[in-house]
């Protein structure tokens, strides 16, 4: 953002603060039946991870036999937009499973795992923009609640630029924003340890700014791995003797 | 008792060169940090994480229940709910075994109990001879998730021990979320079933073994 900006206090039209990010939720244990499960939600985006596995990879010919592999499946529930999408995979959920796996895969170690698969499902319950950041964030916290050895958690969050400004976690309005520069959204996912797992980037934008940008995100992933944090440790706190 | 916390993946669990990593944690510079979510515990300056929560996780010396997936020349394959196939050799059984004829002993579909032997990188090796193991004949299985077989067990056995004299059940716990009750009548066996599945429903709750008691007053009526 340009010093300019940032003293002509900027609001955007859900009356946030540039850095801001919409109200987070989030919850552990949600599906009995999954080994590990999560949901996470900014706003009206809301995620949520099924983890099952380290489980033996059928067909056998897509064994590893070094190390573990992640599988992960991202969909968006037919109901999860203002109009029906078709329910199945597409060419864009493909791509978003694909871009969680990578996303994913550097935290995990799956070393101690030859052969064997560990599966992500992540469904998008409802969606208004940053639906891949919510996966992340519950597919992070449900591969931890399925005792998966990590080595670190990773939060995601989206970063956008109306015109110049820049915005942490868009939403659907503000993704579209085509006036001044044009439509910029960048989902960045960090671990704790301030690494970039995943970076994406759609738009325009100049290398100042991407600088900027990572920087607004560390913050926020910050703030989104305390929420992660405190509802992990609170979900096992009813555990304690 | 050492102090008790829970940590998540990436935790820094102890400062400095005093303490060793165990299992669920790694040494990463000087400190001690999480790898798994669930319990840290400290205990003669070696730091582990007790997982709550994941698949079962096979240890030496816990006991199990499997079915017989196959009978091969020297022994058989147990499917224990893991990825990897157990496999129970002939030398682990105490008695003579004829060769051409291991499905005498145990055949394809049999349910046995049998106790982990050794865990190798990618397999476990199985025996059944000790008291207590062996071939399941008759009664009922059950599963349930592995990790409440803690609390199922309770401690010293308080838990199982109350609903094995409730019940008049002989109950075996496998490590791996399955459990065998045999009891002299039908109607017993369900009600120690019925008692797993209360125990298993309210893990969570403190005083449970007085709470099962109460159960067991307010079912015999």
């Amino acid at each position: 953002m340009t010093p300019k900006k940032s003293e002509t206090k900027f609001k955007r039209m859900d009356g946030r603060e540039f850095d801001e990010t919409r109200e987070m939720e989030a919850k552990v244990g949600i599906i009995p039946n999954a080994d590990g499960s999560a949901m996470f939600r900014f706003g009206e985006t809301i995620a949520v991870a099924a983890v099952y596995g380290p489980k033996k990879m059928h067909p056998q010919h897509s064994q590893n036999p070094e190390k573990g592999t992640l599988r992960c499946d991202y969909s968006m529930l037919s109901f999860s937009v203002n109009e029906r999408i078709r329910p199945g995979p597409n060419r864009r959920s493909t791509e978003i499973s694909k871009i969680i796996e990578w996303a994913l895969e550097p935290v995990l170690m799956l070393d101690s795992f030859p052969n064997m698969v560990v599966d992500v499902h992540i469904s998008i319950l409802q969606a208004n923009a940053s639906t891949r950041c919510a996966g992340i964030n519950a597919a992070a916290m449900a591969l931890a609640h399925a005792g998966i050895p990590m080595k670190d958690l990773v939060s995601s969050v989206s970063i956008g630029k109306l015109d110049k400004q820049l915005v942490v976690d868009v939403s659907k309005y503000e993704e579209d924003w085509e006036e001044g520069e044009g439509a910029t959204d960048i989902p960045i996912t960090m671990t704790h340890g301030g690494e970039i797992t995943h970076l994406q980037l759609d738009g325009k934008i100049t290398k100042e700014q991407l600088k900027e940008a990572i920087e607004l995100a560390r913050k926020a992933t910050a703030n989104i791995y305390e929420i992660q944090k405190k509802i992990l440790k609170e979900s096992m706190g009813g555990k304690n003797d | 008792m050492t102090e008790r916390k829970i940590v998540i993946p990436g935790e820094i669990i102890e400062k400095g060169n005093d303490f060793l990593p165990g299992e669920g944690t790694e040494k990463r510079g000087n400190d001690i940090v999480a790898i798994k979510y669930g319990l840290s515990e400290e205990s003669n300056r070696l730091v582990k994480v007790i997982p709550l929560s994941g698949i079962y996780q096979p240890r030496r010396g816990n006991v199990v229940i499997g079915k017989v997936e196959n009978v091969v020349f020297n022994g058989w394959l147990i499917d224990i709910g893991m990825a990897e196939n157990a496999f129970l050799s002939l030398m682990e059984v105490p008695r003579y075994v004829n060769k051409d004829a291991l499905e005498e002993v145990l055949d394809i579909g049999d349910m046995v109990v049998a106790k982990i032997w050794g865990v190798r990188k990618r397999s476990m090796d199985l025996s059944i001879k000790s008291h207590g193991l062996g071939k399941i004949d008759e009664g009922i299985i059950m599963e349930v998730n592995p990790n409440k077989v803690p609390r199922i067990i309770g401690k010293e056995g308080s838990m199982i021990n109350l609903i094995k004299n409730e019940t008049g059940c002989n109950i075996t716990v496998g490590q791996n979320g399955l459990i065998w009750i045999k009891g002299n009548k039908v109607g017993d066996e369900l009600l120690a079933k019925k008692a797993i599945l209360f125990v298993t429903e309210k893990s969570f709750t403190e005083g449970l073994t007085e709470k099962v008691e109460d159960w067991f007053k307010e079912e015999k009526k």
